[in-house]
């Protein structure tokens, strides 16, 4: 009977080992060397407590963290704010420092100034002094065959260069009677409105035409709840401007994101309960599979309560050891799948482990409890018997 | 003997037959809802994507330049070159017509708005909302509240306001304040319709012309400073019937990768048709200059561009979880069997004293198995299809299309899997000496 440790020790020595504190080493030895003497089993009741432990971790920080990277992902439509001056007013000067300030140093804001200037042969064409740094920051999907680098070259929308100028040759433009000369420093093609536009860089622009930004279009970071209070901070540190929201690209994420995020949900919940059921399952079977010293620690005389607590106390080991090591697989196939899917690894969140903690113990409290319930019906004597 | 054994097991050891079946058919259902779900989100996302409005314009081939800032057009009415309002419909007859979702023209017209002296410049946007079309025996309706779904109406009416943000083609919501596509009412945009004081069933005048208002627009976009109005009533004012400045249209797209940016000129047939078949931005748009004469389609890239990687990365999302999900079961499977076959030591033990060869208590084992996997396969196979048509249902209100391809894949998984669940268990069952056994002492 290899199940009852100590039996071959000498009788005083189990009493003097007992004398400093009788219930609680009996106990623990009892954990330990259940653990120890069905390796097999025990571990395989473990792999499934971390297994299910891993994914439910992976499965809540990716919940978290996935809707934060799409969201990353959605301000590659570009700005989902516009500033605009209200009738008769100027934006003040240093607006774009004031909204980084007002929304932080991550915030893209990209100013957009506006004229109509004639070519040499009187075709009216639109021209927009910009920040190309920003621009190219914030409208990732503008296909530009070269960035102007220097003085004098403009970004010429594809269908305004075939009217300004076919064959890539300098050209002239007049505005109230000034005349400016550009090269062609670059072709912008994204197949809407600024297809029929010539680009210039801000300052070149206002020095040419004295026309000061009217427009900024803003990529703010974060929730709809976020970007809305983005929208009143604005609104109150530029009172001369309006601040409007751009519904096609916000309503369109706040679909999209939905959607994803539903499903991850469902997904998520699906998977969480199927690794709980393995364990359940798992750890009846181990618990049934324990029925003899079950029945000799009854036969023994223990009381009900000790039996309880015992197998009940092995969970509970059982389900903190899994949901620790579990845990941090967890988080490691997070962040790989973070790595493979995004190109960023998903931010460890270190608060979701008291509901793996919780979630663990509990599935293995069940687990445990269910078969003693069942094994309470019947005598020990059966079950030594072998039946 | 063999079948009557297995037969019996089943009959009287239903209730351990019953936990390990329960395990199988829930893993199974988990493993065939997350492979639909997974299968599908690409074709429900790209849906979702197109929220996002149109991602493609057809102009014509010869237009003059633009002269456009703040929604205001400075081109002269008359100017450039319009497409034929008669050729429209034939975009339902392209080869990728199934992908279009929906398509609206535009032809802006510079008004007068307001009576007399204090008329002042404005733009009429004249465009389809809910159009009724017809190509060949096909009866469609399209217009901006397909393809513009952000685009809002205020209107005072009995019911709920009416808002076009829905994303799905078939169910449009209410019709309130929205004019009819053959009327002669119009819609204000909101900033303008506060410039002039103007609320919903007001009158404008617009170039001399009293127009009933039947609702406020709003965009957030340069509409918001414009008329919108039925697309004939534009015609009209700008005495040109059936012109069209352009057309926007939405469609399912393809993410792009080396072919799809490839010019067709260069390519070799066989390369050609392929291209031509794969429904890429730019092979819709070819196809649509090919049935619109003289336009020039163009994907209106910050919308197309952009839904590639969205797209892949939801896609890439979903698969990693579903294997995580299969995992996940197939370990919920394997336990259940351990256990099962783990608690039947005695019976291997009797049936070894009685005679019985390894393979024989294997392959009694194996063959039970293989029904229960079977059963629980079926079993869970519908409930799983059950589960990934509810949340089809309730988060994308549309049906996940389970192909039928996955049943027998379902099948083969759930057997592999109860087998290697199963194998290690016998193993131990079979090496086990049937005296302890027998005797009980596990």
């Amino acid at each position: 009977m290899s199940t009852l440790p100590g039996t071959l020790r000498s009788a005083k020595e189990v009493a003097d080992r007992r004398a400093p504190a009788p219930h609680t080493s009996m106990f623990v030895r009892m954990l330990l060397r259940a653990a120890a003497l069905r390796r097999g089993r025990a571990a395989s009741a473990l792999l499934a407590m971390i297994v299910a432990a891993a994914v439910a971790t992976a499965m809540m920080n990716l919940y978290v963290d996935v809707q934060a990277k799409l969201r990353t992902e959605f301000r590659n439509y570009g700005a989902n704010l516009v500033i605009v001056a209200k009738n008769g007013q100027a934006l003040p000067p240093d607006a774009i420092s004031t909204i980084e300030l007002t929304l932080g140093p991550k915030t893209l804001a990209v100013p957009f100034a506006y004229a109509v200037a004639r070519t040499n042969n009187g075709q009216s064409v639109v021209v927009v002094g910009t920040d190309f740094n920003r621009a190219r920051q914030l409208n990732h999907w503008w296909n530009v065959s070269r960035w102007p680098a220097s003085t004098g070259e403009a970004l010429i929308g594809v269908r305004a260069a075939a009217v300004v100028s076919a064959n890539r040759e300098p050209f002239d433009l007049t505005f109230q009677g000034r005349t400016i000369r550009l090269t062609p420093g670059g072709m912008l093609q994204t197949g809407a409105g600024e297809d029929s536009r010539i680009y210039l860089d801000q300052s070149e622009f206002q020095s040419w035409t004295g026309v000061i930004p009217t427009t900024i279009e803003v990529a703010a970071n974060g929730t709809a709840a976020e970007v809305a209070q983005s929208m009143g901070q604005l609104a109150q540190s530029l009172p001369t401007a309006d601040v409007r929201p751009v519904r096609q690209i916000m309503e369109g994420e706040a679909n999209v994101l939905n959607k994803t995020r539903a499903t991850l949900y469902a997904s998520a919940t699906l998977v969480v309960l199927t690794s709980a059921l393995c364990v359940l399952a798992t750890l009846i079977g181990w618990v049934l599979d324990r029925r003899r010293d079950f029945a000799i620690m009854k036969a023994l005389g223990a009381s009900e309560r000790l039996v309880n607590g015992f197998f009940a106390a092995e969970a509970a080991v059982l389900g903190v050891v899994g949901a620790i090591l579990g845990f941090f697989i967890g988080i490691g196939v997070a962040a790989w799948i973070g790595r493979v899917n995004f190109h960023a690894p998903v931010v460890p969140r270190f608060s979701v482990f008291p509901y793996v903690l919780a979630g663990s113990v509990a599935v293995a409290l069940i687990s445990a409890i269910v078969p003693i319930g069942l094994l309470r019906r019947v005598q020990p004597a059966i079950i030594l018997r072998g039946e | 003997m063999f079948p009557r054994l297995v037969y019996e097991s089943f009959r009287r050891q239903s209730r351990r037959k019953l936990l390990a079946g329960i395990a199988i058919t829930l893993g199974v259902a988990v493993a065939t809802a997350m492979i639909a779900v997974a299968t599908d989100i690409g074709d429900k996302i790209n849906r979702e994507l197109r929220s996002y409005g149109a991602n493609l314009v057809v102009t014509p081939q010869e237009d003059t330049l633009d002269v456009e800032i703040g929604g205001i057009n400075l081109k002269p009415p008359s100017d450039g070159a319009f497409l034929n309002e008669a050729d429209l419909p034939k975009i339902r007859g392209t080869f990728w017509h199934h992908n279009i979702v929906g398509f609206s023209p535009m032809l802006p017209v510079p008004v007068k708005i307001g009576s007399g002296a204090k008329a002042e410049d404005g733009t009429l946007v004249g465009t389809y909302f809910n159009k009724k079309l017809t190509f060949g025996k096909e009866d469609f309706a399209t217009g901006v509240r397909i393809t513009h779904p952000w685009w809002k109406v205020e209107a005072k009416c009995s019911g709920t306001p009416s808002s076009g943000a829905s994303g799905q083609a078939a169910e449009l919501p209410s019709d309130c304040g929205w004019p009819s596509d053959d009327s002669q009412e119009v819609l204000i945009g909101e900033r303008l319709a506060a410039k002039l004081s103007k609320h919903a069933g007001d009158a404008v005048e617009v170039n001399g012309r009293p127009l009933t208002i039947s609702g406020i627009l709003s965009t957030s976009n340069v509409e918001d400073d414009q008329i919108v109005a039925p697309l004939a009533l534009a015609q009209q004012i700008l005495g040109r019937p059936g012109a069209v400045r352009r057309v926007y249209v939405s469609a399912l797209t393809k993410p792009q990768d080396a072919l799809a940016v490839r010019d067709p000129k260069t390519m070799t047939p066989e390369v050609y048709d392929r291209w031509y078949c794969s429904p890429y931005v730019q092979s819709i748009a070819y196809q649509l200059q090919e049935v619109i004469p003289h336009s020039h389609a163009e994907q209106i890239r910050q919308v197309a561009q952009n839904e590639g990687t969205v797209l892949s990365r939801i896609k890439g999302l979903m698969l990693l979880i579903t294997l995580a999900a299969l995992l996940a079961s197939a370990l919920a499977v394997s336990a259940a069997m351990a256990t099962a076959i783990f608690e039947r030591r005695v019976e291997v033990g009797l049936m070894k004293a009685l005679g019985a060869g390894n393979v024989t208590v294997a392959a009694i084992f194996f063959a039970e198995a293989f029904l229960l996997a079977l059963i629980g396969g079926v079993a869970g196979f519908t409930a799983g299809s059950l589960l990934a048509h509810q949340i089809g249902r309730s988060i994308f209100s549309s049906q996940i299309s389970i192909q039928p391809v996955l049943f027998p894949i379902i099948l083969a998984i759930a057997v592999l899997v109860t087998f290697a669940g199963s194998a290690a268990a016998i193993r131990r069952a079979i090496k086990f000496d049937p005296v302890f056994a027998l005797r009980g002492g596990a």
